[in-house]
């Protein structure tokens, strides 16, 4: 930030408080941004970032406190409001439409009138300035999700923002394609535009940003220079206690063949979605496989197709010596697999009904205890088995018995793990264990994955924080666009081969 | 300026669960007297006439059971098809078509007269009723039609199929012509629970019986289990191996073998022989039933009788006011309306605050 531009500031916040239910999500924030610095805010999932940056954006309205832009009091009514007052955001979700090219998209999100043909010279204009490139014409069901986010950033530099908010950008990047956007970010910052970081990535918070406001429990911790702290002291204020990270002990032994992919391919019924393409894998006992790769390339596909969700050729799959390609998911399950996949709510669970019910949803074919005569379900040793999971992961909740949706995302996920190890799989698939869950139960959920391993089963890790797969993964592979990389131990492996992988480079250059 | 704002409740309410069906009827009733009033009718005496003289006396509380008997037997199986995200709007059809084949027993066999000819009845009833239901679901299974506008469209079918046969194949040789089959046996009549006091028939408990077991699989046996994953997200019943498409085909079918249940007993129990029409939108009224009961069969039980209520009152109101006919649909179309309304309150708070600048 240069010296003068410190004098002034773009926006400040004041005592802002924003309660739902009697919790308070933000609690008395004070903090500031100066023209042309790029300022992190950093904390856990659930600490309130996301709702104080919807406050600024007009999305939510504080309960306390005021905002100032450029000195003056205001009212932020709504999105269109902030963009009046020169913000802009990027949000972690994209509010894209697929069936749309990226200009049609752009023009959507303007206020007013606009000739498409001018937006889009304007666009490509932008884009080529700060280094994005861009075919404004494509549709954006084809684009990959960095090149989405692209068309995101564009769509908020078009309206010209003193100050632009990103939600965790980064998340859906391959290493390379961050790199390209922090370029991009210290462009802006030369232009004198102000930039609101949020992550939870410490070492890009640390290369990256001017100053850091330090978010927990909605509350102000700290704010510091990043670059004068180290990834742990960062670590430590954000989680406010030590975490301890889950440890790989030694080589793990490769027990016997679990499953056996053999040159699946698969192509969805959804005119969106990857295909798989001669998808070779094996599964050992006592392993844990790693599967990296940026979100978008297949992996939910690939989920689909060991879960049996969807069929594939018989002896693509076997599960043993014995052919699954065309067994649905119970018919698996009974041959010892469990699987978790990424969504919680509307996949893994259903939002409204009880975690009892939800246990029973994955394990009603397996667990002969749970069904009574007559297809009547046996609601005592339904509870029973219920609880036990509840005590063994610890699980935090509000009733007895409570809807799925009640908890919060860390502790849904821990009950949904701890359902599916609880029965001791000898094979278990998990697509993103951590999606989104706060760094204790994170912790929590890792080793308890390493536990299983070491105790002979298979396990499957599909997921994109690199840092887990490195922390808990025996091997790791790429998937890119639907192909699926070779197996590797993951001592073989680094940041920057797995990210060259993820970003589409054939082996050899790797 | 204050602004009135709709703020999600984290958890459903439960309060305002039971609370919203009351609220709505009463919001029913307030609106129903402005109506009134507006037609220069006196307001007070027209709602008093409406919803609680038919409570009064002995017959028409028969009455009231009688016309609740279609509405909670449809009722039920709406739900559990609703339940399943499946959307029969075609009950009034398959009540009829349950009718017809249930009434080939009567008709074309005088002589069958045993234990066995009601029960026969009813399961070709049902039968037919399920049948026909099948074909919007299969529709939409195999061809992705939109099995609101597919069953839909079928009412008309069945109505006017009635029609023909009323007035052709099924009609009484010796019936001086009139579109009416002949009178059913006693045997093919479903008797009166209690014939020293009314004309309520075994229908009205066919149905009470029918929304118990509902109510138990439902809610405790993986069959109901299924229905309620799948229709709360189809994607999560797929993970618990659930086929979806097989679940709409047979909550379709468990639909329709309700309606088409209670078009024979209609028939049986309330009519006696086959006409050109035999319901006044019962497959129709009973979508509100069902989702007045909260898509729960207990709750349809209570729906149904508040349902019949608007048909009995309806009646007496345009007997002794002269109001229009149509007064039935307008007061089932506003307990409706209210309660979609009210339902909004389950899941949203309503927050009045005071807007800034």
């Amino acid at each position: 930030m240069t010296q003068q531009a410190a004098g002034q500031s773009l926006l400040r916040l004041s005592g802002i408080t924003k309660r739902f239910n009697e919790i308070a999500a933000n609690d008395g924030v004070d903090f500031e941004i100066v023209p042309g610095e790029i300022h992190a805010l950093v904390g856990e999932n659930g600490a309130g970032k996301s709702t104080l940056v919807k406050m600024i954006y007009g999305l939510l309205q504080p309960d306390e406190g005021e905002i100032h832009w450029r000195g003056q009091a205001v009212a932020v009514a709504n999105p269109k409001a902030a963009r009046a007052l020169g913000v802009g955001m990027v949000f972690q979700h994209f509010s894209l439409f697929e069936a749309l090219t990226a200009a049609e998209n752009i023009a959507m999100a303007m206020d007013g009138k606009v000739d498409l043909a001018t937006l889009a010279e304007e666009a490509q204009a932008l884009a080529e300035k700060f280094g994005l490139p861009l075919d404004a014409n494509a549709m954006v069901g084809d684009l990959s999700v960095g090149e989405r986010q692209r068309i995101e950033i564009i769509r908020c530099l078009l309206q010209k923002p003193a100050l632009l908010i990103l939600d965790e950008p980064t998340s859906v990047l391959t290493p390379q394609e961050a790199d390209r956007m922090f370029e991009t970010l210290a462009q802006l910052k030369q232009e004198g535009t102000s930039v609101l970081y949020i992550s939870h990535r410490l070492d890009e918070v640390r290369r990256l940003c001017d100053r850091a406001t330090i978010l927990r429990g909605g509350k102000v911790v700290t704010q510091c220079v990043p670059a004068e702290e180290s990834v742990e002291s960062l670590a430590a204020m954000m989680v406010g206690e030590q975490v301890h990270t889950a440890q790989r002990e030694g080589s793990a032994i490769k027990g016997e063949r679990r499953m056996q992919i053999r040159n699946l391919n698969y192509k969805p019924l959804n005119p969106f979605g990857v295909s798989l393409k001669n998808i070779t894998l094996d599964l050992h006992a006592g392993v844990v496989v790693g599967i990296a790769g940026v979100a978008g390339n297949g992996q939910s596909e690939l989920f689909e197709c060991m879960s049996g969700e969807v069929l594939v050729e018989p002896k693509a799959i076997l599960l043993g010596d014995t052919p699954v390609g065309q067994l649905g998911i119970n018919a698996r399950r009974k041959l010892g697999s469990a699987f978790c996949p990424e969504e919680r709510n509307g996949h893994a669970a259903v939002g409204e009904l009880s975690l009892s019910q939800n246990l029973y949803l994955s394990r009603q074919s397996t667990d002969s205890v749970l069904s009574g005569a007559a297809g009547v379900i046996d609601l005592s040793a339904l509870s029973r088995v219920t609880q036990s999971v509840i005590q063994e992961m610890d699980v935090r909740k509000t009733a007895e018995d409570p809807p799925a949706a009640s908890l919060s995302g860390g502790n849904l996920q821990k009950f949904l793990m701890g359902r599916e190890l609880s029965r001791n799989p000898q094979l278990l698939i998990i697509n993103q264990p951590t999606w989104g869950v706060d760094a204790m139960a994170a912790a929590h959920i890792r080793k308890a994955i390493m536990a299983l391993a070491k105790s002979g089963s298979a396990v499957l890790v599909i997921s994109q924080d690199l840092d887990e797969l490195f922390e808990i993964s025996d091997y790791l592979a790429v998937l890119h666009d639907g192909h699926l990389s070779n197996v590797m131990p993951t001592e073989q492996c680094t940041f920057s081969t797995i990210g060259v992988l993820m970003g589409g480079a054939s082996e050899d250059v790797a | 300026m204050r602004q009135i704002q709709l703020t999600k409740r984290p958890q459903a309410s439960k309060l305002f669960a039971a609370l919203s069906p009351l609220l709505a009827f009463a919001l029913t009733l307030i609106a129903g007297a402005i109506i009134f009033w507006l037609n220069d009718k006196p307001p007070a005496q027209a709602i008093y006439m409406y919803f609680i003289e038919p409570l009064i006396a002995e017959w028409s509380l028969h009455d009231l059971a009688i016309k609740a008997a279609p509405l909670i037997m449809i009722g039920v199986g709406l739900a559990v098809c609703y339940r399943a995200n499946a959307w029969n709007i075609g009950a009034e059809g398959q009540f009829v078509v349950g009718a017809i084949v249930g009434s080939l027993v009567p008709i074309f066999w005088p002589d069958f007269q045993s234990p066995l000819t009601l029960p026969l009845m009813l399961l070709l009833g049902a039968l037919g009723g399920a049948l026909f239901a099948a074909i919007p679901a299969w529709l939409k299974v195999r061809m992705n039609t939109n099995e609101i506008l597919t069953s839909l469209m079928l009412v008309y079918v069945a109505q006017l199929l009635l029609d023909w046969l009323a007035r052709g194949p099924l009609r009484d040789p010796n019936g001086f012509n009139f579109p009416q089959s002949i009178t059913f046996s006693d045997a093919a009549t479903l008797p009166e629970i209690l014939p020293s006091s009314g004309a309520t028939h075994y229908g009205f408990l066919l149905a009470i019986i029918v929304a118990i077991v509902a109510w138990f699989v439902l809610e405790k046996t993986r069959a109901g289990f299924q229905v309620r994953v799948v229709g709360a997200s189809p994607r999560a019943g797929k993970f618990g191996g659930f086929s979806g498409s097989k679940l709409f085909i047979v909550a379709f079918m468990i639909s329709g073998a309700l309606a088409g249940m209670a078009g024979i007993s209609e028939v049986s129990g309330a009519i006696g022989h086959m006409q050109p029409i035999i319901s006044p939108g019962y497959g129709f009224t009973a979508i509100i039933v069902a989702f007045l009961g909260r898509l729960n069969p207990l709750g349809v039980v209570a729906s149904g009788l508040v349902l019949a209520l608007t048909y009995i009152g309806g009646e007496g109101v345009q007997m002794m006011m002269g109001v229009s006919d149509k007064v039935v649909r307008v007061f089932q179309g506003l307990l409706l309306f209210f309660v979609l309304a009210c339902d909004t309150l389950i899941h949203y708070k309503v927050t009045i605050s005071k807007g800034r600048g």
